[in-house]
């Protein structure tokens, strides 16, 4: 897949030294869902703000679809839609009026039955006489998304896209996604909600405190990263450990009717046929048996914990 | 160049004129008429002609451009500065827009609305005195660079304002006075000496002059004088708008 953004050693710093992005690199392929996973203050916005033209980046190169933000800016940003994490939205203004003035703004003819559909698509097409002030919360996300896909973008930027908004239409919006890129527009969504990500992302990109700590497909982030438990469950309780099974690393549960056995999923050689045989000569008997693979969540919190520390 | 961007943007500032119709059209004409009927009538009637022209005339072009200088700081800075408050600049920004184009959108917008209304304002004036124009060219120029030049000083005023009392402070303690103080409702001879001399160095009179000259072919100061004041005074609020995109000041980060 070719990229379509191109992020080169970019930084930015703002003015009173804070250092919001350093040598930032990042390939985003043409077509693909990447979620920007960090804490607050991690520099997601930031790095939006920057590929967008908002924020003068203060070295380091960007382009999309080949043309550098900086010296073929117009180019640029036509091909590119941003969702800000804030409503910003003109109160007084007729929600039709503003999905026009964008489309208007990005330099494209008008084009009324356009601009309809995108409504529809959104269900926002009762609301097109409307006032914005008028707008429920949710109703107001939904003008944002609408006013970023006026002009038909090619990239698509969803700066916390569903923070506040109930499951409903998080779950209507993670299926205009999917619709998005079935059309071929490639989205980029900053978020907090780690299952966002694991929903609907291909690639994961983690950053922390400016710096892009890891990028990688999501099934092969859990895959590498992800630890798997085998939870043994015994017929007998134990109260501690049998001398046979200390070369394991085992955990006994509470209660001691369980044993917690950490593996890597990916590895060669997971050592559960050699721990069955062991256990089974140590004279335990087996009640049941389950295994547990570690989610996303957990994967971000060690991942940004262990490069805190 | 972007048309449909800087059409966007244009119409967008048209329509909140016209969404407040009342605000933009009747209050200028309410209180130009108060002015006519307490400067023109009430006091000019015991005021002699000046040179020729009866004092109720004689104050036209002044408050035509008293009008016309706030409208168009106003609109301007407004305009510019309220979708930084709420934060809907970030469209504006990142779309595929020149600085030009920006303030061509802006500006022309403010511009456009400050000239309806000066022009408004003549056609009102006409109700309660006599006037001929006699240089109907130099009296539109003149307008129309002067709507220009401080939609101009507007925009400047509306991205460096941090809130709207920093936003109303510069009309107010500063434009408002200088309009005043430049002649709108006196010739500078009727002046002593030294507040005459003083009187040259506020930009102002320069406009009331040249434009007055336009209607009744008086003025306090030389009409060459006046053409360069507001060129001079156009070219150095571009050269600030300028700097400002090219610096990215309060706009971008």
């Amino acid at each position: 897949m070719p990229a379509i953004v191109e992020v080169e050693e970019l930084d930015k710093t703002y003015e009173g030294d804070f250092k919001a992005l350093s040598s930032v690199s990042l390939e985003i392929e043409e077509g693909e869902i990447l979620a920007l996973l960090g804490p607050n203050g991690a520099g997601k916005t930031t790095l939006i703000s920057t590929i967008c033209g908002i924020s003068i980046p203060t070295s380091g190169r960007i382009s999309v679809s080949g043309h550098d933000v900086v010296t073929d800016w117009r180019a640029a940003r036509r091909l590119i839609g941003l969702v800000p994490q804030e409503i910003n939205l003109e109160p007084f203004e007729f929600v039709g009026n503003t999905v026009r003035f964008s489309r208007g703004l990005f330099g494209k003819a008008p084009d009324e039955a356009f601009i309809d559909q995108i409504l529809t698509d959104l269900s926002l097409i009762d609301k097109k006489g409307s006032r914005i002030a008028q707008l429920s919360g949710g109703m107001k996300r939904r003008v944002l998304i609408a006013k970023a896909l006026a002009h038909e973008p090619r990239v698509l930027f969803l700066d916390e896209p569903t923070a506040g908004v109930d499951v409903e239409l998080r779950r209507d919006m993670w299926a205009l996604v999917e619709r998005l890129r079935s059309e071929g527009v490639t989205i980029i969504l900053t978020t907090h909600y780690i299952e966002e990500a694991e929903a609907i992302a291909d690639r994961i990109g983690i950053i922390r405190s400016g710096e892009i700590l890891l990028v990688e497909e999501k099934n092969k982030l859990i895959k590498r990263l992800g630890r798997k438990t085998l939870t043994v469950e015994l017929k007998e309780p134990l109260t501690q450990l049998p001398d046979a099974l200390s070369d394991y690393d085992l955990q006994l549960s509470e209660g001691g009717n369980a044993l917690i056995y950490a593996y890597d999923a990916g590895a060669e050689r997971t050592g559960i046929t050699r721990l069955l045989s062991s256990l089974q000569s140590a004279g335990l008997v087996l009640a049941d048996l389950q295994t547990n693979e570690s989610s996303l969540e957990d994967i971000f919190v060690d991942l940004v914990q262990e490069d805190a520390q | 160049m972007n048309w449909y961007g800087i059409a966007a943007i244009f119409r967008f500032e048209m329509a909140r004129f016209f969404r407040s119709i009342i605000q933009s059209i009747v209050s200028p004409v309410l209180s130009t008429s108060l002015y006519f009927v307490v400067f023109g009538a009430a006091i000019g009637s015991r005021i002699p002609e000046i040179e020729g022209v009866s004092y109720g005339a004689f104050i036209v072009p002044g408050l035509i451009m008293l009008t016309v200088l706030q409208q168009s700081i106003q609109n301007a800075g407004f305009g510019i500065y309220f979708p930084r408050f709420i934060g809907t600049i970030f469209e504006v920004l990142s779309a595929p827009l020149s600085s030009f184009e920006i303030v061509l959108g802006y500006v022309g917008a403010a511009a456009v609305k400050s000239l309806m209304i000066g022009l408004i304002i003549l056609a009102t004036s006409f109700f309660f005195v006599d006037i001929t124009i006699q240089h109907p060219f130099w009296m539109i120029t003149f307008l129309m660079m002067t709507a220009i030049s401080f939609a101009l000083l507007g925009f400047i005023l509306g991205v460096w304002a941090k809130n709207f009392e920093q936003l109303n402070l510069v009309p107010l303690l500063i434009v408002t006075p200088l309009v005043f103080l430049g002649g709108s409702f006196y010739s500078v001879s009727m002046l002593p000496p030294f507040w005459q001399s003083v009187s040259m160095f506020n930009p102002v009179l320069y406009l009331v002059s040249g434009f007055r000259w336009s209607f009744f072919g008086m003025a306090d100061v030389p009409i060459t004088a006046s053409l360069i004041a507001i060129m001079g005074f156009m070219v150095a609020c571009l050269a600030i708008v300028w700097w400002i995109f090219r610096t990215g000041y309060r706009l971008k980060v």
